[in-house]
């Protein structure tokens, strides 16, 4: 017999990003700048914690929402780096990575037939989210000419007035752009004004090279309809540990805590342990991590700009988001570059609408590889200029 | 303010090109370049050094490091002391420490014989030594900040979201 897959499904193509690693994966001589995840390993003190709660034994299952220390950590965390207020009893949810909360949260806000305006580029995992939930997707493109920012105009240039749900990612996978507080508040106006439900995911938060990260959550009037989702991942360097976090009204919360009580029972418990010594800890960590992506973001920079290859200046995430020389769509460049030089970069249209004609460039990778990888760039486009 | 950014930058990794501190930096060469005579002027840098894994090598070498305790009198302070012993080529660092002992030296030759000739011949005459006990290297784990070893792989998957 052949399984009968379900329509929703089989809606969603083949991930994008598959092809190329495996055609990375062929080869032994490649530098991937394809990478979306750090190149570090999870602060000593935070694995250190993981291994000393397996010793003691502690493997069970914790609260649904995750172990009340770490909320309160959590809670803690965020009102001290984001100005963000919630109360660790009803408003804060632990799961497996922040992939598992915006999850919960498109099945537990999003009926069959509602839409769901997602600025774009973004991370791939939101559109086929929406999908499984039943939902409508309204890309939303954003432009280099606004730098990646999502603007007033381009929401109502896709026709997201009419869109229930609006998704953001700032700092931004792939583009590396980030939003203002000046950039956010006409957003916050505008969803206020179409009474709309915001899923902000600010899991590169921390990655913030000029100034601090803002979160939409912080307007007025915001909190009572925006759903912050962050993690562990990018800024402790612990993606393979699983943990994250979502902040909203403690409805919200309990609506998506039954969808994972069910679905997850509960985050994974020895990254939780990891976690709560993360945040009690690992701060001058996670400070030397950033202000090692910010010069590798520098050098990386500076060295599209000598090769001639234009290029915004992405402030915040491990990604900038080069402009692909005229002759060449995105997939073109990336699949030449990967066969000639052995260096693996994501096609932009991967992301979505506004990505295509540009690379995502990953710098979480050791500066050594990153000097390499923009030599080999400036041999393939000087062989091709 | 950006001599300092250029120190950290050098001592993650001496060989940096001034070209590429300024790619990493708000800086253009120049600048580095001239942060970089700065501090060697100013003999905050004092010099530039591989940092070698000596297992590694088919040479045998030998380090030792040695506690000194000294004797002090009215004409002779820790300076002096140090002054003279530094000097020996052998000795590759020394430092005054607190607690049990006074001096913290760090000893370097081709074979044991070497190292003990030199501490027995040069260094527990020199009339201020009361004492010394020496600790010969085994392995080193980490130096300067590097940990030795294979390296780590990068075992991430090459393309991710």
């Amino acid at each position: 017999m052949t399984f009968e897959l379900a329509d929703r499904v089989q809606t969603v193509p083949p991930s994008g990003i598959r092809r190329f690693f495996e055609i990375a994966e062929e080869r032994d001589d490649v530098i991937s700048l394809g990478v979306g995840e750090p190149d570090f390993a999870t602060p000593w003190a935070a694995r250190d914690a993981a291994i000393a709660s397996l010793e003691q034994g502690k493997t069970s299952y914790t609260a649904n929402r995750g172990k009340r220390e770490l909320r309160d950590a959590i809670a803690d965390y965020v009102a001290d780096r984001f100005d963000l207020g919630y109360d660790p009893g009803e408003e804060i949810i632990v799961t497996a990575g922040a992939s598992e909360a915006v999850d919960l949260a498109f099945r537990a806000f999003v009926d069959p037939g509602d839409t769901v305006a997602i600025a774009q580029p973004s991370y791939i995992s939101y559109e086929p989210g929406v999908i499984f939930a039943g939902g409508d997707v309204l890309p939303v493109p954003t432009k280099e000419d606004d730098d990646f920012r999502l603007t007033v105009d381009a929401l109502e240039e896709a026709g997201a007035q009419d869109a229930d749900v609006l998704v953001l990612c700032y700092p931004n996978n792939p583009t590396g752009a980030i939003m203002r507080e000046a950039d956010l508040e006409p957003i916050a106006e505008f969803v206020r004004e179409h009474d709309q439900i915001v899923l902000s995911d600010e899991i590169y938060a921390e990655l913030t090279y000029e100034g601090e990260h803002t979160s939409i959550a912080t307007f007025e009037g915001m909190r009572e309809r925006t759903i912050v989702f962050n993690g562990f991942s990018k800024a402790h360097a612990m993606t393979g540990l699983r943990l994250g976090y979502a902040l909203g009204p403690a409805d919200a919360i309990h609506a998506m805590n039954k969808i994972h009580q069910y679905a997850m029972l509960s985050a994974p418990t020895t990254a939780q342990h990891a976690a709560l010594e993360a945040l009690d800890s690992c701060e001058d960590d996670v400070r030397e991590m950033v202000s090692q992506y910010d010069r590798r973001r520098q050098f990386v920079l500076s060295r599209f700009r000598e090769i001639g290859m234009d290029v915004f200046e992405a402030k915040g995430a491990f990604y900038c988001f080069p402009e692909v020389p005229d002759g060449f769509t995105a997939e073109e460049f990336a699949e030449a570059v990967l066969h000639e030089q052995g260096v693996a970069v994501v096609p932009g249209d991967v992301f979505g609408a506004g990505g295509e004609g540009h690379l995502r460039v990953s710098y979480a990778t050791g500066l050594q590889d990153l000097r390499e990888a923009m030599n080999r760039l400036e041999a393939f486009v000087a062989a091709h200029g | 303010m950006s001599e300092r950014e250029v120190l950290e930058l050098l001592r993650e990794n001496a060989r940096y090109s001034a070209a590429d501190i300024a790619r990493m930096t708000d800086l253009d060469e120049a600048e580095v370049e001239a942060a970089i005579d700065e501090l060697e002027a100013a003999g905050v840098v004092q010099g530039y050094q591989a940092v070698v894994d000596w297992d590694e090598l088919e040479d045998e070498r030998v380090r030792a490091e040695v506690e000194l305790n000294v004797r002090l009198d009215r004409e002779t302070g820790y300076a002096d002391i140090a002054e003279r012993l530094a000097r020996f080529p052998e000795v590759t660092a020394l430092r005054l420490v607190s607690g049990d002992y006074d001096f913290d030296m760090e000893v370097e030759g081709d074979s044991i014989r070497e190292v003990s000739q030199f501490i027995s011949e040069k260094v527990a005459p020199v009339p201020e030594i009361t004492q010394t006990v020496t600790h010969y290297v085994m392995t080193s784990y980490k130096e300067n900040g590097i940990e030795f070893g294979d390296g780590d792989d990068d075992d991430r998957l090459s393309v991710s979201p």
